[in-house]
């Protein structure tokens, strides 16, 4: 999994509630038996305006001009400004693969989905939740070109260029995997003898859970 | 100490402890796996030379790519004629071969869409905590299972190590109180509560659903309603255990027999809140209100009664929620205060993990019988292989065949449209599945969510139809 420190990048607005995995990631990509791949095809259906299918390359793919991501001004952007809801929907953890893929490292929203939370925790995508105030105000900054922000882990700090900052909460567990980086299988299998011990009773308290 | 929560029970039941940053350790009983979030689970197995923990928990299927019509169908695998989708199937047949995992194959009748095989096999039991790499897992918390949809890195870490790393949601409890009148079901039941808590009503929340209406749900009525409790936000649904409960249960191939079953009852009978049990939230509808539900936008809770028009957003206080319903307008098509019944259809379809059941299936044959359809298109698929042979049994495929339906293979089909079944840009489809996200039946295509009863009638209207009207 990927760490996470302090990030700096341009910051690219998605104003829409309840932005669903069908929308991150269609399902023709869902096909793909690998984890990579699915950056070209971020936001598909409204990033392009043909509609996408695996193996077709970008330079067949026209262009939707009014979509906010295809702006010159926000290319090279690496925190995404959204609303309420993101990610909802669908388990498909493509999603934080194509987003992070696509150069994303930070995901500032009112409220997230929780499936997709726990992906992007997984994968080392940094989600911060923001009072809906606070989310007003960077989306009102994010009009003049070029805005960007500091993204500081360690102190949970959002910070922009003239030194207006913005706390944010996030649990000491998910904090520390990100920072680390560290294994999440690794973790577990550290409790292995627990989990066998807990096993062992768990069979004799409700055998028929066991049955082949 | 206040009374437990149902939730708390299973929860405390499958904790094994904590880890050493500090997240919870759940125990898992059952894992089911299908051909779309798996692959990169397997593969991250492989490249870090780990087995599967306890292989006999795993049941695997395709659902999501498998063709429906007959012709491609019976080829097998290898018979599919999309290449990409056809090696994913056979990534999952290798991965199960290779790790020694139970999988029901494309032709086996035991086959269908994930969350209906579970509950038919009996390998969805009570208490039980059960996950897949879907979202609609939350659908086995009918049977008071703690059911949850996950990610593919959590499908591996669950391979690995039999459990899941995660700290304990809110206690929701929704409780439904009166009966729901005739033409009106399980499904509307359910748009009802998401039109009224919204998408994130429930986000970070297990949800009961209790009261009156609840217990007069058949297993198949509580499945439909726990299913979409993800659409409501929620981390899973559940449903108290009671005699259909047991009565579902008993005499599957994998339930238990004998004295395991009285043992097994036993313990199961606990497994509701405690009277004196606290929730975070509680939401009181009243069943008896309800009229059959429909969806006008692109999100499940964009719902009106099927007697109502299309809502105005100019009507709308807050701005975000009115540009949300100009934005859903626009691409569904529509005028505010068209009446919903006047609304043409190209497509209907019914089907999906929501309501591709028999009971479904008995309902909507109840009202195409001796009629015909008019619409363009209209497809039946059944969510099994098993709900496909007892509907022949009953002869429930012919009546939908001689109303004019197509009587397709058991998968996801047009639920997602990873597979031929799809709209096409701009087409309307009244559909029984769960999800009116843009694009998600096809790109461009417009879905209305719906009952089986009001698909079917919908169907041999030609229009989005109330089937109180219809059934007659
Ligand atoms: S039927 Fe639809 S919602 Fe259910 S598992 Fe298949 S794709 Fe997902």
């Amino acid at each position: 999994m990927e760490s996470f420190d302090i990030h700096r990048g341009l910051v690219a607005p998605m104003d829409r509630a309840n932005v669903d995995t069908d929308q991150i990631i269609p399902k023709q990509f869902l096909k793909s038996i690998r984890r990579t791949g699915f950056g070209d095809n971020l936001f598909d259906a409204w990033r392009y305006l043909d509609e996408g299918d695996i193996g077709k390359t970008q330079n067949e793919r026209q262009f939707n001009p009014d979509f906010v991501l295809n702006a010159a001004r926000y290319q090279g952007a690496s925190v995404l400004l959204a609303r309420d809801n993101f990610g909802c929907g669908s388990s498909r953890e493509h999603a934080v693969w194509a987003l992070m893929e696509y150069g994303f490292r930070c995901v500032i929203a009112p409220s997230f989905a929780d499936i997709f939370f726990t992906n992007s925790a997984n994968n080392g995508l940094l989600l911060i939740v923001l009072d809906p105030g606070a989310v007003d105000a960077l989306f009102e900054r994010v009009a003049s070109p070029g805005f960007e922000l500091t993204v500081d882990l360690p102190s949970q700090r959002v910070t922009a260029d003239d030194g207006t900052s913005w706390l944010f909460d996030i649990d000491a567990e998910r904090k520390q995997r990100l920072l680390s980086g560290l294994d999440d299988i690794g973790l577990t299998l550290a409790c292995a003898p627990a989990i066998r011990e807990f096993e062992a009773q768990h069979r004799r308290r409700a055998p028929w859970v066991f049955q082949p | 100490m206040g009374g437990r929560t149902l939730y708390d029970k299973i929860w405390e039941s499958h904790l094994v402890g904590e880890r050493a940053d500090g997240m919870s350790l759940m125990y898992v009983d059952r894992h089911l796996l299908h051909e779309v979030t798996s692959p990169q689970a397997f593969e991250g197995l492989r490249l870090a030379g780990r087995a599967p923990w306890r292989v006999d928990a795993n049941l695997a299927t395709p659902d999501h790519n498998v063709p429906t019509v007959r012709d491609e169908r019976v080829a097998g695998v290898d018979g599919i004629a999309d290449e990409v989708a056809r090696i994913q199937v056979q990534t999952l047949d290798a991965n199960c071969r290779d790790f020694g995992i139970e999988e029901f194959g494309i032709n086996d009748v035991r086959q269908g869409i994930v969350h209906v095989i579970g509950p038919e096999q009996g390998a969805t039991l009570p208490g039980m905590t059960i996950v897949c790499g879907d979202s609609h897992t939350s659908t086995h918390g009918a049977f008071a299972a703690l059911a949850q949809g996950i990610g593919t890195s959590e499908v591996e870490h669950v391979l690995a190590t039999q459990c899941l790393a995660q700290r304990k949601s809110g206690n929701m409890r929704i409780v439904i109180d009166g009966a729901l009148r005739p033409g009106v079901h399980a499904k509307d039941l359910i748009l009802a509560v998401i039109r009224r808590i919204g998408t994130a009503g429930a986000t970070g929340h297990v949800i009961e659903f209790t009261g009156p209406a609840v217990a007069e749900l058949s297993m198949e009525g509580r499945m439909t309603v726990c299913n979409m409790a993800i659409e409501a936000g929620g981390r899973a649904g559940l449903v108290a255990v009671d005699d259909t409960t047991l009565d579902y249960v008993a005499g599957r191939p994998l339930s238990p027999s004998g004295d395991d079953w009285t043992a097994a009852a036993a313990n199961w009978e606990t497994l509701r809140s405690d009277p004196d049990a606290v929730f975070d939230r509680e939401v009181r509808i009243d069943a008896a209100t309800l009229s059959p539900q429909v969806s006008w936008g692109t999100s499940p809770e964009l719902v009106v009664d099927i007697d109502e028009g299309v809502p105005d957003p100019g009507a709308l206080d807050d701005p975000i929620k009115a540009e949300v319903a100009s934005r859903a307008l626009r691409y569904m098509g529509l005028e505010p205060g068209t009446p919903m019944t006047q609304i043409a259809l190209d497509k209907v379809f019914i089907g999906s993990c929501t309501n591709a059941r028999i009971e479904d299936l008995r309902i909507a044959a109840g009202i195409a019988e001796g009629r015909k359809v008019r619409v363009p298109q209209a497809m039946v698929v059944p969510g099994s292989g098993l709900v496909k042979r007892q509907a022949e049994e009953e002869g429930l495929d012919q009546v939908f065949i001689d109303a004019g339906f197509e009587w397709r293979e058991p998968g996801c089909s047009m639920c997602l449209a990873m597979n031929a079944d799809r709209l096409y840009p701009g087409e309307r489809c009244a559909s029984t599945s769960n999800r009116n996200f843009e694009g998600r039946q096809g790109h461009g295509g417009r879905t209305h969510l719906v009952s089986p009863a009001t698909a079917a009638a919908s169907a041999v209207a030609g229009y989005l139809a109330d089937p109180r009207e219809i059934a007659a």
